[in-house]
C-alpha cells in the first residue's frame, strides 16, 4: 500500500481531465453543497491541495444498489474522484483483490490510516443471528465494530445502512439493524435514499474533503443540504395539490392531465430529499416526473408504511389489516351500539329515579 | 301535572372563562376534524381549469392551520386556569391523587355504567369518572399540539412552530407522526358521541341542569350534599389553620 499520493488534481490532471473541465466540476460541486460563490474557491483549493482519502467500503445486508448509483455517476471527475481520486481501499464490490489479499487489504488501510479513514457502510447488521451475514470468517457485526473503532467517520449510505430498510421491516427476520445502532462514539452521516442520488453521495465525499468536518445534519442524521426539503416542496406538481387536483387511480383523465400523486400514496409530502431538484441520471426524471408516487424512500421505516398506493395509515391488528378510517368507523360503531344500549338500560333499570316516584335506595 | 320536590341550590361551577374555554375548543375540534378529514383523503374533483385558477385545498389547509392555533393557545389557557380558577376548574380534580377520587370513580362505574347501584352520585362539578377521562383528553390535546405543529414545522418560518420541530425526529419521521395525528383524531371524535350523551343522560335522570350549566355556568345541587361540601372545607380550613 505504499504509494505517492498525488492530490486530487494531480490525479484528474494525469487522467487528461483539462483545468477547464476541472474547474467546472468544482463549481458544480459548490452549488450542489449549496456553498456561496467564494465556496468555488475553497473546494478548488482542498481538491488542488488535498490527497485521496482513505476510505473503507464495507458491504453488509444490502442490493448494492448504492454502488450501483454511485458507478453511474453523471460527471466523468466525479467518477474520477470517487472510484481513483479518493482510494476505496477496501471495498467487497470494487476492488481488485479477493481472499486473504483482501483482508490484508482490510487490515492494512485500518492500521495505516487509524483515525483518518472514512467508514463507508452500505447495507445492515443482522443482530438476531450474526451468521446471517459473515465475511472472511467473521459476522458484520464483528466487523464493522473493528472498523468503526479507528474511523475518522462513518457515512452510512443509503435507507439500509441508515434506518435497516426491507430487511429491518417487519418481523425484521435476522434482527437487521443500521449502522447508528451498532456504531457509537462516531459521526455518522445518513445518506439515505434507496439509493441515495448519486450527486449527493459525491457532494457528501466532496464536502468531507474540502472542509474536514461533518456536514451539518437534521434531527435524523441526513445532511440538510440535501435532505432539508420535502420532496413535496420541490415538486413541480405542487400547484395542482394545492388546487386540489388530484389524481384517482392510474391511467385515469387526471393522471394523463398531470396533476397530483398525492391521493395515490404519494409519500412526497412526509419525504426529504432533493429528487426533485437533482432528479436522476443526469437530472433526467425522478418518479413523480415520470407519473409514480414517491415511496418515500429516504425515511425511516419506508417499508412498513403499507399501502405504498394509499393515503391513509393501514394498521396491521389481530392480523386484519385496516385502514385508520376503517377502525375508526368501526369503534364507532361500536360505541354507537353501547350508547343505544346503555340508554335502554337507563331506562329499565333506573325507572324509579326517571318517575320521580320514590327516592332511590 | 308531575312536580318533583327537592331541596335544591343553585350553584355557580363553571366560571366564564371555563365555559369560554369549552366552547371555543368544541368550535375548533369540530373544525379541524372536518378539514383534518378532507386534508386526509380529499374529494375528487374534476376540473377543466388550469392548477393556477384554484388553491381550495390551500385553504382548507390555512384553516386548519389557523384554527390549530387557536386550538393551541385556548388549551394553553385552560392549562392556566387550572391554576387560576375556582375548585372546580383546578388541577386538583383532573388527577386521581387522592383516595376518595378513586372509591368515586369505583361509585361512578357502579351506578353510571354498570347501574348495579341506584343512587346517584352527587358530585358539584366534575365526577372523579368525567375528571380522569379528561385527565386523558388533555393529554390528547397535548399529543395532537405535538405532532401537528411538528408536522407544521418544517412549512413554516415562525418561531413557535419550531419549538416543535423535535418531535418529528422523536418519532422517526413525518409519516409516523402523520399517523399518530390521524388515529388521535378519532379518539376526539369517540370522544364527543360519549361526551354529549353522557350530558343527555345525567340530565336527563339527575335534572340538575348538567347540559344548561355550560351555557350559563350554574348548577342545581340538593342542599344535603352542599351541607357535606361545606362540612368538608371547614375541616380542610380549620387544619390548614392548625398548621400554622
Amino acid at each position: 500500500m505504499e504509494h505517492k499520493k498525488l492530490t486530487v488534481y494531480e490525479d484528474c490532471l494525469k487522467k487528461g481531465v483539462s483545468r477547464r473541465d476541472f474547474l467546472k466540476f468544482c463549481a458544480s460541486m459548490a452549488a450542489l453543497l449549496g456553498l456561496e460563490s467564494t465556496g468555488v474557491a475553497q473546494v478548488v483549493e482542498a481538491l488542488e491541495k488535498k490527497s485521496r482519502l482513505p476510505i473503507i467500503w464495507l458491504h453488509f445486508q444490502e442490493c448494492t444498489c448504492c454502488s450501483e448509483s454511485f458507478v453511474r455517476t453523471s460527471h466523468p471527475i466525479l467518477a474520477s474522484l470517487l472510484f481513483d481520486s479518493i482510494s476505496l481501499d477496501y471495498d467487497e464490490t470494487l476492488m481488485a483483490a479477493s481472499g486473504e489479499q483482501a483482508e490484508k487489504c482490510l487490515h492494512d488501510t485500518m492500521a495505516n490510516s487509524k483515525g483518518e479513514y472514512i467508514l463507508m457502510i452500505e447495507g445492515s447488521v443482522p443482530t438476531k443471528n450474526e451468521a446471517y451475514c459473515c465475511i472472511g470468517g467473521r459476522s458484520a457485526l464483528q466487523i464493522v465494530k473493528e472498523a468503526a473503532a479507528g474511523a475518522k467517520a462513518v457515512i452510512a449510505w443509503g435507507n439500509c445502512a441508515s434506518s435497516g430498510c426491507v430487511q429491518a421491516a417487519n418481523p425484521n427476520p435476522t434482527g437487521a439493524k443500521p449502522a447508528k445502532k451498532v456504531i457509537s462514539g462516531k459521526p455518522i452521516i445518513n445518506v439515505q435514499g434507496c439509493p441515495p442520488i448519486a450527486e449527493v453521495m459525491a457532494g457528501v465525499v466532496v464536502h468531507l474533503l474540502t472542509f474536514g468536518t461533518i456536514p451539518q445534519l437534521d434531527g435524523l442524521g441526513r445532511p440538510k443540504a440535501f435532505y432539508s426539503r420535502r420532496v413535496h416542496d420541490s415538486c413541480y406538481r405542487r400547484a395542482n395539490f394545492d388546487a386540489g387536483l388530484f389524481v384517482e387511480s392510474f391511467d385515469d383523465e387526471n393522471a394523463r392531465k398531470g396533476y397530483c400523486l398525492y391521493k395515490i400514496g404519494c409519500r412526497g409530502p412526509s419525504t426529504y430529499n432533493s429528487c426533485g431538484i437533482i432528479k436522476w441520471n443526469e437530472g433526467t426524471s425522478y418518479p413523480i416526473q415520470s407519473g409514480h408516487p414517491c415511496l418515500g424512500c429516504s425515511e425511516e421505516g419506508f417499508w412498513d408504511n403499507t399501502p405504498f398506493y394509499e393515503r391513509r395509515p393501514a394498521l396491521n391488528a389481530f392480523g386484519i389489516e385496516a385502514t385508520a378510517d376503517q377502525i375508526g368507523l368501526a369503534v364507532g360503531a361500536a360505541t354507537a351500539v353501547g350508547i343505544a344500549a346503555h340508554a335502554v338500560a337507563t331506562n329499565i333499570r333506573k325507572k324509579d329515579l326517571i318517575e320521580n316516584e320514590a327516592e332511590p335506595a | 301535572m308531575n312536580t318533583r320536590e327537592k331541596n335544591l341550590s343553585a350553584v355557580y361551577v363553571w366560571e366564564l372563562p371555563v365555559r369560554f374555554f369549552h366552547w371555543v375548543n368544541a368550535v375548533c375540534i369540530v373544525i379541524l376534524c372536518i378539514t383534518g378529514f378532507l386534508i386526509g383523503d380529499p374529494p375528487a374533483i374534476m376540473s377543466g381549469n388550469e392548477a393556477f385558477y384554484g388553491f381550495w385545498f390551500g385553504k382548507i389547509r390555512l384553516i386548519h392551520f389557523i384554527t390549530a392555533f387557536i386550538f393551541l393557545f385556548n388549551f394553553a389557557f385552560r392549562i392556566y386556569w387550572g391554576f387560576a380558577g375556582n375548585k372546580y376548574a383546578s388541577w386538583k380534580n383532573f388527577i386521581p391523587y387522592r383516595k376518595e377520587q378513586w372509591q368515586e370513580l369505583l361509585d361512578v362505574l357502579k351506578v353510571d355504567i354498570m347501574m348495579i347501584k341506584k343512587k346517584p352520585v352527587e358530585s358539584i362539578g366534575h365526577n372523579a369518572m368525567a375528571s380522569l377521562i379528561y385527565f386523558a383528553l388533555f393529554w390528547a390535546f397535548a399529543l395532537q399540539c405535538l405532532t401537528g405543529f411538528g408536522l407544521y414545522a418544517q412549512m413554516s418560518k415562525a418561531f413557535l412552530p419550531h419549538l416543535f420541530a423535535w418531535v418529528v425526529p422523536l418519532f422517526g419521521g413525518d409519516l409516523m407522526v402523520r399517523y399518530i395525528h390521524h388515529f388521535l383524531m378519532w379518539f376526539f371524535i369517540l370522544f364527543a358521541i360519549v361526551h354529549v350523551y353522557l350530558v343527555f343522560y345525567h340530565d336527563y335522570i339527575e335534572r340538575r341542569g348538567v347540559t344548561s350549566s355550560i351555557i350559563g355556568g350554574w348548577k342545581f345541587v340538593e342542599n344535603e350534599v352542599l351541607k357535606e361540601e361545606d362540612a368538608k372545607e371547614k375541616k380542610i380550613g380549620k387544619k390548614k389553620e392548625t398548621g400554622k
